[in-house]
This record gives structure tokens, C-alpha cells and sequence, in this order.
């Protein structure tokens, strides 16, 4: 596992802030249509990260117009340009999973200061 | 052909330039050494046998060191012969590595695949099964008719069914060679690949 980690370690960015679950990020991910290229700000909460070394991605929880968008990023990739930690959660869990049953009020996660 | 004996060290992913993921199997290739060279007129077909994994020497049996000694070379754990190497003035004792390959080149993967057992016809096969539902009982995952009755009044040879599953070699064509890192002898190779982390595999250029 070694050889294999130390493999793809020159892949993995230097640049990623500490956030863990529950904290609240702004991701700006890099979209290419054709040769343009733009970024796309998505906000939300992270409920989960999972993985390891390369393969390591987060997943991302908002709530648009009462609708429910998870997105996993990988954490690595390139095409993520920033992830700005707005703030951070004062939770129990390292997957937040039960969030997706909770609605408005109770899907509130305290802020820790 | 070209060719060369490697490890397969598993899966991971690489980031293209532009970001797309590709899945990779990182595989640890080389460096091989030239142990035998096989001509047409000695041997009746043209081939080079390679040796990779060094082992010492008190491992290898009488007739292998014999061998080894011939060649002049250290004893090898895995000897493979690759047909038709391209490079007809490879002596014996050369060295192969990585460089073999460029990024690019589509190649070929042999290895052992993973054992699977003893395995029914839906796993084995890809066998539908039978109804879920309707009454049906004992019959998710069975064959159905293995033929007719008085008339052949056998099954008939080579009918799919039941048994031993994987362990067994296969060979992958078309795959491509992502990235190369000839300091630590390792080939980036596009998709899956047979068998399991330690397996040996053997990679060799595919022509076209």
C-alpha cells in the first residue's frame, strides 16, 4: 500500500484548508464547456468525507429552493479552485448522513466557538 | 513485441491536466533481465524469456541455477517468454525497463485472474436466473434446462454450469499506458488489469 500511496503523492494538493464535517464551505469548481471555462460557487455543508490519499472526496449538502443537492467533489482534483471554510460545526459525527431526513429548523448545525 | 514482467501494485486514479479522473492500475514493471533468447533456427520460433524478482540463490532448485549460470545472470522468481521481441539484437543479460513503453502506447495485460470458487451459473455464466416472484421457490439463481430428454438423452458437452471460477489466465487488450516513472519502475496502465495486488502480470505492446 506503500509503494501505491507514494505512487500518486505527487498529485496531492498542498493547498487544502482544514475543514472537516459539519463545517460550512464555498467550493468554486472550475467548469469547462467546449474552450471556455468558468467556475461554479457551490455552498453548503460537508456531510461526509471519505476516502484516502488521492481517492479522497467530500460530499457537499445545500438546500435549493427546498430541494435537497449533495455533491462529492474530489478533493484533489484540479478543477476544484478554492474551498473557503465559512464556518465551522459543532458536531458529533464524522458522516452526517441524518441530515438528509431533517428539514429546515433541526437540519441546523450549531456553530462552535 | 515488446514486453516486460511486472508486479501489479493496485488501483488508484491520476488527474489530467485538464482534471478528468482516470482510474489507473499502478503496476511495478521491471527492471527484467534477458535470461534466454529463443531463435528460429535453434528453437522454432523467435522469443525472448525474461527473469523478474530477484531470489537468492539458496531458493532456486539445481536445474534453475544451471539455467541462471548458463545465462549468467542472478536467479529470477518469474521467468516469461514473450514472443517475437521486436529488438532481435537483445543479447542475453540485457536489462528491460519502463522505457520500453512510451505514454501513449495501447498494450496488452496478461495475469492470472482473482479465484472465485465454486460458482453458480448467474455469477459464473451471467446466467439470468429465474422469476422472483410468481410462487417461485429454489429458483432465483438456477440454470433452467441443461437440454432436451429421449433425444440426445445426454447433456451435451461444454453446457454451462456450476464450478470453479477465476484462477485462470486472461489477457486484456487495448488498454493504454497513462504515465511512466522509470526511478521507481512504475507503469500507469488505464483501467483494470487481471488479477490481484501482488499478482504478476505480464504487459506487452499491442501492434496497430
Amino acid at each position: 500500500m506503500d509503494k501505491l500511496a507514494a505512487a500518486t503523492a505527487d498529485q496531492l494538493r498542498s493547498d487544502i484548508p482544514v475543514f472537516k464535517a459539519g463545517d460550512t464551505v464555498a467550493i468554486e469548481y472550475k467548469i469547462i464547456e467546449g474552450d471556455r471555462e468558468r467556475t461554479q460557487r457551490f455552498q453548503g455543508v460537508v456531510i461526509a468525507r471519505s476516502g484516502g490519499g488521492i481517492n479522497e472526496t467530500f460530499t457537499v449538502r445545500k438546500v435549493s429552493n427546498g430541494v435537497g443537492v449533495e455533491r462529492i467533489f474530489p478533493l484533489h482534483s484540479p478543477k476544484l479552485g478554492s474551498i473557503v471554510r465559512l464556518s465551522v460545526g459543532k458536531v458529533r459525527r464524522a458522516k452526517l448522513y441524518y441530515l438528509r431526513r431533517l428539514k429546515s429548523k433541526a437540519a441546523k448545525i450549531k456553530e462552535k466557538r | 513485441m515488446l514486453g516486460i514482467i511486472g508486479k501489479k501494485l493496485g488501483m488508484s486514479q491520476v488527474f489530467e491536466l485538464n482534471g478528468d479522473l482516470i482510474p489507473v492500475t499502478i503496476v511495478e514493471a521491471g527492471p527484467c533481465q534477458v535470461v534466454q533468447v529463443k531463435t528460429p533456427e535453434k528453437d522454432g520460433y523467435s522469443a525472448v524469456q525474461l527473469g523478474f524478482g530477484k531470489k537468492p540463490e539458496k531458493r532456486a532448485s539445481k536445474p534453475e541455477l544451471g539455467h541462471f549460470k548458463a545465462a549468467n545472470t542472478e536467479p529470477y522468481r518469474h521467468l516469461s517468454e514473450i514472443r517475437d521481441f521486436e529488438s532481435d539484437h537483445l543479447k542475453v543479460g540485457e536489462s528491460i525497463t519502463v522505457n520500453l513503453f512510451k505514454v501513449g502506447d495501447k498494450v496488452k495485460v496478461s495475469g492470472t485472474t482473482i479465484g472465485k470458487g465454486f460458482q453458480g451459473v448467474v455469477k459464473r455464466y451471467n446466467f439470468k436466473g429465474g422469476p422472483k416472484t410468481h410462487g417461485q421457490s429454489d429458483r432465483h439463481r438456477a440454470p433452467g434446462s441443461i437440454g432436451a430428454s429421449a433425444y440426445p438423452s445426454h447433456v451435451i458437452k461444454g453446457m454451462k454450469m456450476p464450478g470453479r471460477m477465476g484462477g485462470n489466465n486472461k489477457t486484456l487488450r487495448g488498454l493504454s499506458i497513462i504515465k511512466i516513472d522509470p526511478d521507481n519502475n512504475l507503469l500507469y496502465i488505464k483501467g483494470a488489469v487481471p488479477g490481484a495486488k501482488n499478482g504478476i502480470v505480464t504487459i506487452r505492446r499491442q501492434e496497430r
